[in-house]
């Protein structure tokens, strides 16, 4: 609040004349008393068309309040003077064309006037055109996946998924300083580039959003949107899922970490090198035991949201894996419906998330975990050789 | 509130109509009498408002510190999602159904409702549809977790929770649409001789555009929920992008209705606060040809709006203008409604009875409530604010504040009426602060979490919003069990006390007011004479 008054908007502040003058100062002690431990406004701007909406928020709070103090004056005039209890006797007047015409024009003018500023606002925040670097995040249930589309960084993908340990969430532990608005890989982005980003989801709606830029948009399942932003300061920004999005709706941040052109540069380069590194051989031939071991990390991080550390899933929206039919039947039925997800459940398809060997691993674990002591080994060739099919 | 209760006192007034048909149990099953259902609607309506009240105490309860403490956050998701569409269909609908079974005949000078056994059957269908949506909770998989909005593809992954829910919406669709049709016939065809439509009461006035709009979109959201049912199990893919739909699709069915909705259940509570302050201000309402205008325009525009619902959904830019600019201008016809009420108070002779307290809360609030709306409906603004705790404050205020405090300003209002007696002023005030008091700690605090960025339906938040989350929590549980008062005042006022008159206002008008109090179980059998001096304006 203490923001509003910018230079942008002083023709509507000399509107209010004194009496504005008076709020002003009125609220502008209340919100510096206020602010000491309490945030009662929008999140401080990052990028122009967040200080635009930042602007017309302060002019429409203004109007509001001025609206709100014209109309209760003269309420509590009337309550005040005019009781019964003080002996008022009540007046016969019940129509005036004048008075009815003019509070019809005046709210009628009021509108067209903030509707300026709201129409150039809006129009600006929706021009996505001449992007400088695009990038892709897709919503799963209940992670953000990024993937840079053009720059330095093209090809660069990877997952972004809360970081903050279970026992905080459960009380178990003190909460950190960032409590659910951490991720293991926050997305990164160089200052003042303009990002267009491109929107979609894996299953349900998910909505990408972060309140410092004023971005959010729908990631829609099967049809890509786009939004943009271009950060004006380094620093990292968070943001939340918007849109419910099934259990752990609010366990799916944003974090978008905005860095100098050098650091970018240097971090493209890291990334690159760690995707390189990572690249397996997709012919090696594992092991039982190696295999397990690899299928639960990949588990934990992957599966055990809906299908649960024990395996005894949520039923009967997230069915048990424990002595369940599919597992404990044909592995190409259950690698099938791995890569390939159910229709109609709440089951994804996997395989543009993981790669042949993370899925052979997760598959293997699966059918070797808890009472499924199958001791089968699935070779990456084998999940290959099944997808397109 | 209770018609029965005119049988105890029948020795004060001529009530000779008891004598036949069923009693005990089978009077209440098998009853048309419009004062019997009214009843009923009404009772029904209060339990419906504790179970969903309930569940919003669940909510608040998790939300007081962060962290999971109570619930499981797919649990947590079920309460939002019932809360939601018991409060809406279950507790304020039904609410303002119960005020207009009572009063619309004993207002047009009407002997009963127009079907009569329609109006039966209109009400015992939602017992049914209250069964399904709460048992829902037991079955495997647990209710619907999906809001109230029920956006697929989220809602396609739900257990049979979500089809009971889809039936409980169908069945409560039938018996809206009934109850409306009874409405319209009653009122266009059974008015008292002299009662053009130009004099009727608002109350009947906003019952009228509120019936239509039932009737236009309430089929509308059984369609998008019977999309939904095939798409589910069926293999349709109206809502799924593998088989060539939409998911957005259903939003703008939903919200087709949707956005009427809100009007269908703020319409009635204007017709009610449009009776109260006039009474208390001992003169006419001020401006009753532009309230009727402005009541129908408020209800021609409610259906070309619907879209601002869906800001960041995608739609196209110049969408998003046609919206805003749309969506603005609902401010006009609502704000010569709140002129009008603040100029029928001025150079009145006012009185502070807890019909006009209630009156006068709504009228705060539902100011509040309106003018946050002007500031969602700035596309760029609605766009920061879409889904967090602004839009949650902002519905409140219009939903509890709008349309539950003019109730209770009905309630207290009529019920000298229906029961023969006075209720307790002094409860009856008590109740009107605790409420007023405590819904503002409970939701003024929402819209700076809502600025600040706090989405909604999440079970856990980040460590910033704590505190104002501890005080929207201590606001809420104040306001929860300051409602059982009402309880109390009205046994009190079902079993005894001061004997009412059968105007018990001085400053009231109305043909309601011509017969006595209780009103006897059939009244008006032969149309009475319209007296201009009752004439709302």
């Amino acid at each position: 609040m203490a923001h509003c008054t910018n230079r942008n908007r002083d023709r509507n502040r000399l509107r209010f004349g004194p009496k504005g003058l008076v709020i002003a100062g009125l609220l502008g002690l209340f919100s510096s008393i206020a602010s000491a431990a309490w945030e009662i406004s929008l999140q401080n701007p990052v990028t122009a068309t967040a200080r635009h909406v930042y602007e017309l928020h302060s002019l429409l709070l203004w109007v509001i309040v001025v609206i709100f103090i014209g109309v209760f004056a003269v309420v509590t005039w009337s309550i005040i003077f005019h009781r019964k209890s003080r002996g008022h006797e009540a007046a016969d007047f019940h129509d005036n064309t004048t008075v009815e015409i003019v509070w019809t024009i005046v709210p009628t003018l009021i509108l067209i006037a903030i509707a300026f500023p709201a129409t150039s606002t809006l129009v600006q925040m929706r021009d996505t055109s001449q992007p400088e670097l695009t990038i892709k995040a897709t919503g799963y249930q209940w992670k953000w996946g990024y993937e840079y589309v053009t720059g330095d960084a093209a090809g660069v993908k990877y997952m972004s998924v809360l970081s903050t340990p279970r026992e905080q969430i459960e009380n178990k532990s003190p909460k950190g300083e960032n409590y659910l608005l951490e991720v293991d890989h926050p997305l990164v982005v160089p200052v003042g580039k303009k990002v267009r980003m491109l929107l979609t989801a894996s299953d349900v709606i998910h909505t990408w959003s972060v309140p410092a830029f004023a971005v959010k948009a729908d990631a829609v399942p099967g049809f890509l949107r786009d939004t943009w932003f271009r950060a004006e300061k380094e620093g990292t920004y968070r943001g939340q899922c918007s849109e419910l999005c099934g259990k752990d709706h609010g366990f799916m941040p944003v974090v978008v970490e905005v860095v100098s052109a050098e650091k970018y540069a240097d971090w493209v380069a890291d990334r690159k090198k760690e995707m390189a590194a990572a690249a397996e051989d997709p012919a090696k031939v594992w092991k039982l035991d190696e295999q397990v071991a690899r299928g639960e990390k990949v588990y934990a991080a992957t599966c055990a949201a809906c299908h649960q550390p024990s395996g005894k899933g949520l039923p009967p929206v997230f069915p048990a894996l424990d002595g369940s039919k599919i597992v404990k039947g044909p592995k190409a039925a259950h690698l099938d419906i791995v890569l390939k997800g159910k229709p109609g459940t709440a089951m994804a398809a996997f395989g543009a998330q993981l790669s042949d060997t993370d899925i052979a691993a997760v598959v293997a674990y699966e059918r070797n975990a808890w009472t499924n002591k199958l001791g089968e080994v699935i070779q990456p060739a084998e999940v290959k050789a099944l997808r397109g099919k | 509130m209770q018609a029965t209760q005119a049988a105890g006192h029948a020795g004060h007034h001529d009530d000779a109509s008891h004598g036949h048909g069923p009693t005990g149990l089978m009077r209440w099953v098998t009853t048309t009498n419009h004062k019997d259902i009214g009843t009923m609607y009404l009772w029904f309506s209060f339990v419906m408002f504790l179970v969903g009240g309930a569940m919003s105490l669940i909510i608040r309860a998790e939300l007081l510190s962060p962290g999971l403490q109570y619930v499981s956050p797919e649990f947590y998701n079920q309460m939002l999602t019932l809360h939601a569409l018991i409060m809406v269909f279950g507790a304020i609908m039904p609410a303002f159904v119960g005020f207009a079974n009572w009063m619309i005949p004993l207002m047009i000078g009407a002997p009963d409702m127009a079907f009569a056994r329609m109006n039966n059957w209109s009400f015992w269908l939602l017992p049914p549809a209250a069964i399904l949506l709460t048992a829902s909770l037991f079955v495997p998989g647990g209710a619907a977790g999906t809001g109230w909005t029920l956006y697929p593809p989220l809602s396609v992954q739900m257990g049979m929770g979500m089809d009971m829910a889809i039936f409980a919406v169908h069945i409560l669709g039938m018996s809206s649409i009934m109850g409306s049709i009874n409405i319209v016939t009653t009122i266009l065809n059974m008015r008292a001789p002299g009662m053009s439509l130009m004099k009727m009461p608002m109350f009947c006035w906003t019952w009228l555009v509120t019936a239509f709009l039932l009737i236009a979109s309430m089929p509308i959201l059984a369609g998008a929920v019977t999309m939904l049912l095939t798409d589910r199990h069926f293999g349709t893919s109206f809502f799924n992008a593998a088989g060539g739909g939409d998911p957005v699709l259903f939003q703008h069915i939903f919200w087709f209705f949707g956005h009427p909705e809100v009007y269908i259940i703020a319409l009635p509570a204007f017709g009610v606060v449009s009776h109260v302050i006039p009474a208390f201000s001992r003169k006419h309402l001020f401006g009753y040809t532009s309230m009727v205008y402005a009541i129908a325009a408020i209800g021609l525009i409610s259906f070309f709006v619907w879209a601002h619902h869906m800001y960041v959904t995608g739609i196209p830019l110049t969408g998003q203008l046609y919206f805003m600019y749309a969506t603005m201008l609902i401010a006009i016809p609502t704000g010569v409604k709140v002129f009008n009420w603040v100029t029928t108070m001025w150079r009145g002779s006012l009185s502070f009875e807890t019909p006009m307290l209630f009156a006068l809360g709504f009228l705060v609030l539902f100011t509040i409530g309106g003018l946050t709306g002007l500031v969602l409906a700035m596309t760029a603004v609605d766009i920061q604010l879409q889904d967090t705790y602004y839009v949650v404050a902002h519905f409140h205020y219009v939903m509890v504040a709008g349309a539950l405090f003019s109730a209770y300003a009905g309630l207290y209002f009529w019920l000298p009426k229906w029961t023969g007696h006075m209720y307790n002023e002094g409860l009856g005030k008590l109740h009107f602060w605790l409420s007023m008091i405590f819904f503002n700690i409970a939701f003024f605090p929402q819209h700076f979490l809502g600025l600040a960025g706090m989405p909604r339906r999440i079970p856990d938040y980040a460590q910033q919003f704590a505190d104002f989350n501890l005080m929207s929590s201590i606001g809420s549980f104040g306001f929860g069990f300051s409602q059982l008062l009402v309880l109390v005042v009205v046994f009190q006022a079902i079993r005894g006390g001061a004997r009412a008159e059968a105007r018990p206002w001085d400053g009231a008008r109305g043909l309601e007011w011509t017969v006595p109090s209780p009103a006897p179980h059939h009244t008006f059998e032969d149309p009475p004479v319209f007296d201009p001096a009752e004439a709302h304006a």
